[in-house]
């Protein structure tokens, strides 16, 4: 994108969502890297964005970040229109983590870091150095050479330079990618962090957990989005409610046990003395289905309501997708 | 007209030579290329004597130091940070191209005329100290001295264009230096042409070279600039 002198922005502009597309798309040759993305995320969100590999979430990163021009469509990045005359003012707004730190490694921490405040122009940018590598639990390495440094450590280094300029809006590309649980563990709390400073952050993972735990909201997109929503909204769409019964004995006649009772909706045989029954409610079926089988002499050895994941819903989707050749 | 910020220059630009300087490979290569063009001088100036050195323009050999040596930083500019995946971050921050390709420049630049400029020192101080009587002052005329100085930055800075624009189209920093110097073959062609006296070294020349190699430095950095394209820098293809 070629790039003009910062804009003004708007009150209009002010109160739009931190980020926004309107079915974006983005096509290289005869490859549609995404096509027909659109989703809103709001301020102090923190936003998954989830898919295999291929499927397109660095280069959305990199066409909200404004280092690639969409092929059609519009977005709102920090509330400014998506447009080459407006990279310069939308990248001072946002900051990136790219999935490969990309330190220079033969200069120390300190160095990289105010190389960056200085790209970003930020003011008294030693204590914002500091901040930031408080933040990041590194002071004590402030004057390692990068390339000394372990992959968790340089990991954090990333967080710490994209935290410099104080962005109102943080695209983390596979913020935790080789990192061990310890590391982690760390990067998730800073990102906990991000979120109660009102921080919105735009994170790309693979690992489901992660987003299910970190993320207010997630898209699973495969090239197209395939589904947009909080996790157990996601979960809900896809996965009908079940109950899971276990008994100590096969139940002689399970149709007359399980029929005509509040909420459950049908039944089926998952094992010797298993069922899974489908059900409306929970709450309303658990109750029932524990005294008809009380009555009809059973014992029960569990009810339990079964949990889908948002692994669940994930694999769903990409098999469904794999399933119809794309 | 929009402003270029000097931080931000000054950030690419402090950033790059403090890697020059860390680099176990830059430094010896940037020093030890110009041997080839400084050695030829100081060896004619202690077997020729003051009457045939003075028949042609001998001083202007050095000329090959500026045409060389930014090639070595210049082919690293772009590709050298591709390569260590260091040019994306720097390309999300609010950094302009054109503040981008003058930071890249400068680092090119500024090292490349202090070890020319120093060079040229060796060998006039290697002149005074070893060469015959007379030879001093048959090799180190003042109007080549002159034309020396000066073309030493024109002809640096068409090294880095080339090597510049050679940088941005390759991923391995290495290749595009081998390339870099490859593209500046015709320029020291030219430069010994002109000290073996088959291209005439005179005034009018001169002046026709400095207008022809501003133009072209002009010309390289609205070139390049256009060609810092974000996405092509980022992707290899332009939107």
């Amino acid at each position: 994108m070629s790039e003009g002198d910062e804009v003004i922005v708007s009150a209009a502009e002010s109160s739009a969502p931190a980020l926004s597309a309107e079915r974006l798309s983005k096509r290289f040759g005869d490859r549609m890297a995404f096509d027909d993305v659109s989703f809103a995320v709001g301020h102090g969100e923190v936003f998954g964005f989830l898919g295999p590999n291929g499927a397109g979430k660095t280069t959305i990163v990199r066409t909200l970040g404004t280092l690639i021009a969409p092929t059609a469509g519009a977005a709102t990045v920090a509330g400014i229109p998506l447009t080459p005359e407006n990279g310069v003012a939308i990248r001072r707004r946002i900051a990136i983590m790219p999935e490969s730190p990309g330190l220079y490694l033969r200069l120390s921490v300190t160095e990289n870091l105010e190389c960056f405040a200085d790209l970003y122009e930020v003011p008294d940018a030693t204590a914002r150095i500091d901040r930031a590598l408080r933040a990041v639990n590194l002071l004590d390495r402030a004057h390692d050479t990068c390339g000394s440094l372990s992959k968790g450590f340089r990991q954090r280094v990333a967080l710490a330079r994209a935290l410099i300029s104080d962005p109102q809006v943080l695209f983390l590309d596979e913020p935790t990618a080789g990192l061990d649980p310890a590391a982690t563990r760390d990067v998730h709390e800073l990102i906990d962090g991000l979120r109660r400073r009102g921080v919105t952050v735009f994170l790309t993972t693979h690992r489901l957990e992660e987003a299910e735990r970190l993320c207010d909201r997630v898209a699973i997109l495969n090239t197209t989005l395939r589904a947009i929503g909080r996790p157990s909204e996601l979960r809900e769409q896809l996965f009908a409610r079940t109950l899971e019964v276990r008994t100590r004995a096969v139940l002689p006649e399970p149709g007359a046990v399980f029929a005509g009772l509040p909420a459950v909706e049908g039944w089926l045989q998952d094992g010797p003395a298993t069922y899974v029954l489908t059900v409306a409610d929970p709450t309303v079926a658990a109750p029932a289905v524990t005294r008809a089988l009380v009555a009809a002499g059973a014992d029960v050895l569990s009810i339990a309501e079964a949990r889908h994941s948002l692994q669940d819903v994930y694999l769903e989707l990409v098999d469904e997708d794999r399933g119809v050749g794309r | 007209m929009m402003s270029l910020s000097r931080r931000r220059v000054g950030a690419i630009l402090r950033k790059e030579l403090r890697e020059y300087r860390r680099s176990r490979s830059i430094v010896p290569t940037m020093g030890a290329v110009p041997l080839l063009f400084v050695l030829v001088p100081l060896i004619e100036s202690t077997t020729q004597t003051a009457s045939t050195l003075r028949q042609y323009p001998l001083l202007l050999y050095l000329l090959g130091v500026p045409a060389i040596v930014p090639v070595v930083l210049a082919g690293y500019a772009v590709a050298g940070e591709r390569q260590q995946g260091t040019l994306e971050p720097v390309l999300t921050t609010p950094i302009r191209s054109q503040e981008l390709v003058l930071a890249k420049t400068l680092a090119a630049l500024v090292p490349s005329l202090a070890i020319s400029y120093a060079w040229y020192g060796v060998v006039a101080a290697g002149v005074a100290l070893l060469a015959r009587p007379g030879v001093p002052s048959a090799l180190l005329r003042a109007p080549e001295v002159v034309a020396l100085l000066l073309f030493t930055p024109l002809l640096a800075s068409w090294s880095i264009w080339i090597g510049i624009a050679i940088s941005s189209r390759l991923n391995d920093a290495r290749a595009a230096q081998q390339l870099g110097s490859l593209a500046s073959l015709p320029t020291i062609a030219v430069t010994i042409l002109i000290v073996a006296d088959v291209i005439p070294a005179t005034l009018v020349l001169a002046l026709v070279l400095a207008v022809v190699l501003l133009l072209l430095d002009g010309l390289g950095w609205r070139i390049m600039t256009a060609m810092f394209d974000r996405e092509r820098l980022v992707t290899g293809t332009s939107s």
